[in-house]
């Protein structure tokens, strides 16, 4: 059985529909990828999935369960947590709050601990930046901190909302081994792209979004041979 | 040099001037009255005393005005009304019984205990109601929406009460122990002041304690920052919220108890001039930041107590003691031309919300 079943939903913001109809599975233990221009509705699918939007047709089940009776809140104790979009840390809690704040739905003290040192053998530098406040972060480091506060969650699901944005080539190497060996240490992830490239390299699977709806959805080794992709979103000529 | 000259706009000349003539006022007055030395040094030491007893109920009610103001950038002038409707409550149900029984006399911390808790039990719950019933549904109206509802709620919570208890003053009973005054190292203080200053600093330490070490604390800073990332975390945003009101009422709780001990009345407009007072006092020391509302209360008690006498008197004015609201307010208009982000904190951002 798939962990996330996105089932034809439908949302808007007022009167804008975002959505039109958008279906997603990912199966245990994958990454699956999202790649989309700008505005085609990658990050209202993530924010559907955690219920910061609320569709207004479909249904969207996490583990067989329907996600529709759980608030925002609520969902991160079902297992799903999430990297969002500009990566959304606390600029004005220092960088161990930032991961305390992570952390916030457990009371398991002798395990948080343990991925407290798991996510600083993962990122030394947000160890070394502990007591730092976190908006004085630079922007990798920033984005180290939301992906390690995402996993002081010791989430199920991860949801990346293009974590490789505004990054400097050699950050988005980075950023990408760790997205790769969160997934082997056992995280299913659903990742949000722009960068088509990178995320294929990462990836199992992936789906297409144009303008609010998925026109493609394949293994990425028939996407990158897919013509309409190689054009738009790989930038073969 | 030149041109910065010719960039200089009116506005900032005129703002300049206005800066210019305040300063001169304030030292010419100070430098008249020094000269004149109109006070023995025992009046000085008690006006200092008196500002810091004052500022430090500022401070305590200011704190409301900040953390509301830090989680959902809307100033809460119902804030008064919480701080007034705890006492108010208290003075007629406990505080006169306990009196008129001697209760009062024979067991003062007891008694003082049952009042505060009874206090800060009703401002908490009378802030929650508002926070529920009157703001919480427009929390995603624009921010002039909730600033109105707000003025709304301070008027209908002053009148809620006139009509309960009625409109005239109701005595606070003097406690024996707190009456009169002790030596301090040679200065004589009140000693309700000295309890009001003491228990101020206590509060607030323990405020600022909470608000940065616990665990609840840090998630009402993370919810101040941002709400969407804040629910993703698990933080349950309404509820983050409600304790910021709650914790806010309750500071505004002691302070109503504090200021009954000092004062000895109770009134259901009491909340009024206090309220504004702290809001002037969190824009100046920076609102949203809880620092800076202790250090704006704590200034402006200070300035309003010493300011009259010492700058005011040495003008010429024949009751400067009348005009510590005028250096009040003076106070807000100028932080809110020259420094709107106050001694410590962010402006009073249009953009935040
Ligand atoms: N808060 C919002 N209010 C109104 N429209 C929005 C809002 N957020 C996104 N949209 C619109 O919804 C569509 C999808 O946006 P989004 O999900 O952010 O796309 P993507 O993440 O793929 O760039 C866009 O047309 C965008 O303009
Ligand atoms: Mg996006």
């Amino acid at each position: 059985m798939a962990i996330l079943e996105v089932n034809n939903i439908h949302a808007y913001y007022g009167n804008i529909q975002a959505l039109r109809g958008i279906s997603v599975t990912v199966e245990e233990g994958e990454i699956v990828t999202l790649i989309g221009a700008n505005g085609a509705g990658k990050t209202t699918t993530l924010r559907a999935i955690s219920r910061l939007v609320n569709p207004r047709e479909g249904s969207i089940q996490f583990d067989g369960e329907d996600l529709s009776q759980f608030k925002a809140h609520e969902l991160v104790y079902k297992g799903v947590a999430m990297v969002p979009e500009g990566r959304g840390i606390f600029a004005k809690l220092t960088v161990g709050e930032n991961l305390d704040m992570g952390a916030f739905s457990r009371d398991d003290s002798a395990n948080i601990q343990e991925d407290l040192e798991r996510v600083f053998d993962l990122f030394p530098r947000l160890k070394e930046r502990r007591s730092q406040v976190a908006g004085t972060l630079s922007g990798g480091e920033q984005q180290m901190l939301a992906t390690g506060r995402a996993l002081m969650a010791n989430p199920r699901l991860l949801l990346m909302d293009e974590p490789s944005m505004g990054l400097a080539p050699v950050l988005v190497e980075s950023v990408f081994e760790t997205i790769q060996r969160i997934n082997k240490e056992g995280t299913t992830i659903l990742l949000v792209e722009q960068n088509a490239m990178m995320a294929f390299q990462v990836a199992n699977r992936g789906y297409v979004l144009q303008t609010g709806e998925i026109v493609l959805s394949d293994s990425v080794e028939n996407l990158r041979q897919n013509e309409m992709v190689q054009k738009a979103y790989l930038g073969v000529e | 040099m030149l041109r910065r000259l010719q960039d200089v706009n009116v506005l900032d000349l005129v703002l300049w001037v206005f800066r210019a003539v305040i300063i001169v006022i304030v030292v010419w007055g100070t430098i008249a009255t020094l000269i004149e030395n109109p006070y023995p040094a025992q009046t000085w030491t008690e006006t200092i005393v008196a500002g810091i007893a004052q500022g430090s109920l500022y401070a305590l009610i200011a704190i409301g005005y900040t953390l509301v103001y830090g989680v959902l950038f809307m100033i809460n002038f119902a804030h008064g009304e919480f701080f007034m409707s705890g006492i108010m409550t208290a003075t007629i149900f406990l505080a006169q019984p306990m009196s008129e029984t001697g209760f009062l006399d024979n067991y003062p911390v007891l008694s003082l205990l049952l009042i505060t808790i009874v206090t800060m039990t009703v401002s908490v719950a009378i802030a929650l109601l508002t926070e529920r019933v009157a703001y919480r549904p427009l929390r995603k109206a624009p921010r002039l929406v909730p600033l109105i509802t707000a003025i709304g709620a301070s008027f209908f919570w002053q009148y809620f009460f006139r009509g309960l208890y009625g409109s005239e003053v109701k005595p606070f009973p003097q406690l024996a122990s707190l009456a009169g005054k002790v030596s301090l190292g040679g200065i004589v203080i009140l000693k309700t002041h000295i309890v009001v200053i003491v228990a101020a600093i206590l509060m607030l330490i323990g405020l600022y304690g909470f608000v940065m070490r616990t665990k609840t604390g840090k998630s009402i800073r993370a919810v101040a920052e941002n709400k969407d990332v804040a629910a993703l975390m698990g933080i349950d945003v309404d509820r983050a919220v409600s304790i910021t009101f709650a914790v806010g009422a309750s500071m505004a709780g002691i302070a109503g108890v504090l200021y009954a001990i000092v004062f000895r009345q109770v009134h259901f407009f009491m909340g009024f001039i206090p309220g504004i007072k702290a809001f002037t006092a969190a824009v100046l020391g920076g609102i949203g930041s809880i620092p800076g509302a202790a250090l704006g209360g704590l200034f402006l008690g200070m300035f309003e107590s010493v300011g009259p006498g010492l700058f005011l008197e040495g003008l010429g004015i024949p009751a400067p003691h009348q005009l510590k609201d005028v250096i009040a307010f003076t106070m807000l208009v100028l932080v809110l031309i020259f420094r709107p982000q106050g001694i410590l904190g962010e402006r009073l951002a249009e953009e935040k919300a």
